[in-house]
C-alpha cells in the first residue's frame, strides 16, 4: 500500500513539472495524462473508484483530448520562451511556495493523520442516490451550466463578422 | 510509516505549487491553461482525501465526493469555453503569446 502510493505520487508530480517545463506542447498534453492517470490510481488508492473512473473519463479523455485538437488546429508552438528574468521569478516563487508546503508538512504544524475508518459504502449506487435526493437542485444547475457552456462556445467560434475585425 | 491524510495532502499541494509555476512561468497560453487544470485537479485530490478521511460507516461523508462531481463538471465547461476563446484569439492576432495580448492595458 505505501509503495504504491510512493509510486503514484511519483507519477502525478513527476509529469506535472514536464507539463510546466515542456517546450512543445504535445508534449506537456501528453505529460498531462500521465498526471491524470496517476491520480486517478491515488483515488483508487483512497476508495474512491467512482470518481477515479470519471478522472480517466473526464480528465484524460475529454479534456486532453480537446487540447491535442485545439493544439493540432492553431501553430502553438510559436510562442516565445520566458525570458531570463521570467524564469529567474517564477523559480523563486516556486521554490517558496514548495518550501512553504514542505513546511506545513514536516514543521510544527504538522497535523495528526485522522484514524481510517473501515470503507464506507462509496458506491455508484449510494452516490446516484445522493445525487438525486440531497443534491438535486446543484445537479439540475449543472445541467444547465453544461448547455450554456455549449452555447456560449458555439457563439465564440463562429467567424466573426467583417465589421468585428 | 504509514501513508495517511498529510501525505495525500502534501502531493496535492506540491501538484498545486507546479501548477502555479506553470501559470507564472510560460508564455505560452495553451500551456497556462493545462497548468490551471493541473492545479484544478490537485484541489479535487484534497477533496477526495478530506472526504475519505472524515468518514465513518454510520456517517459517510459524501459531500466532499459529490463536490468533486461538480468540480469536474465546472472544469468540462471551463475547458471548452476557454479555449474557443483562444481559438478566436488564434483568428485575431495569429499568434498565443500572452505578451501580445494588451488590448486592455492602456
Amino acid at each position: 500500500m505505501d509503495w504504491l502510493f510512493i509510486i503514484f505520487a511519483v507519477l502525478t508530480l513527476v509529469p506535472a513539472i514536464g507539463t510546466a517545463t515542456a517546450k512543445n506542447p504535445v508534449t506537456a498534453a501528453m505529460n498531462m495524462i500521465v498526471s491524470f492517470v496517476a491520480m486517478a490510481a491515488l483515488m483508487v488508492l483512497l476508495e474512491t473508484y467512482f470518481l477515479a473512473v470519471l478522472q480517466v473519463l473526464v480528465y484524460a479523455g475529454a479534456i486532453v483530448v480537446l487540447f491535442l485538437f485545439i493544439i493540432m488546429l492553431i501553430d502553438a508552438e510559436k510562442a516565445p520562451r520566458a525570458g531570463v528574468v521570467r524564469t529567474i521569478a517564477a523559480m523563486v516563487a516556486f521554490l517558496l511556495m514548495c518550501f512553504s508546503v514542505l513546511y506545513l508538512f514536516f514543521g510544527e504544524y504538522a497535523m495528526e493523520t485522522p484514524v481510517l475508518t473501515e470503507a464506507t459504502m462509496n458506491t455508484v449506487r449510494v452516490f446516484g442516490e445522493q445525487l438525486f435526493t440531497e443534491y438535486m437542485l446543484p445537479f439540475q444547475v449543472s445541467g444547465f451550466m453544461l448547455l450554456i457552456a455549449m452555447v456560449g462556445v458555439i457563439v465564440l467560434s463562429k467567424a466573426p463578422a467583417k465589421e468585428d475585425l | 510509516m504509514s501513508i495517511g491524510l498529510p501525505h495525500y495532502l502534501l502531493v496535492s499541494g506540491l501538484l498545486f505549487v507546479i501548477g502555479i509555476f506553470g501559470v507564472l512561468l510560460r508564455r505560452n497560453t495553451l500551456v497556462v491553461f493545462m497548468c490551471l487544470e493541473l492545479m484544478l485537479s490537485a484541489s479535487i485530490l484534497a477533496l477526495v482525501a478530506f472526504s475519505r478521511y472524515h468518514s465513518t460507516p454510520e456517517a459517510p461523508l459524501f459531500e466532499g465526493n459529490v463536490f468533486v462531481l461538480f468540480i469536474i463538471a465546472i472544469a468540462a465547461c471551463e475547458v471548452a469555453v476557454g479555449l474557443a476563446i483562444i481559438v478566436a484569439l488564434w483568428r485575431r492576432k495569429q499568434s498565443i503569446d500572452l505578451g501580445s495580448m494588451t488590448e486592455l492595458k492602456n
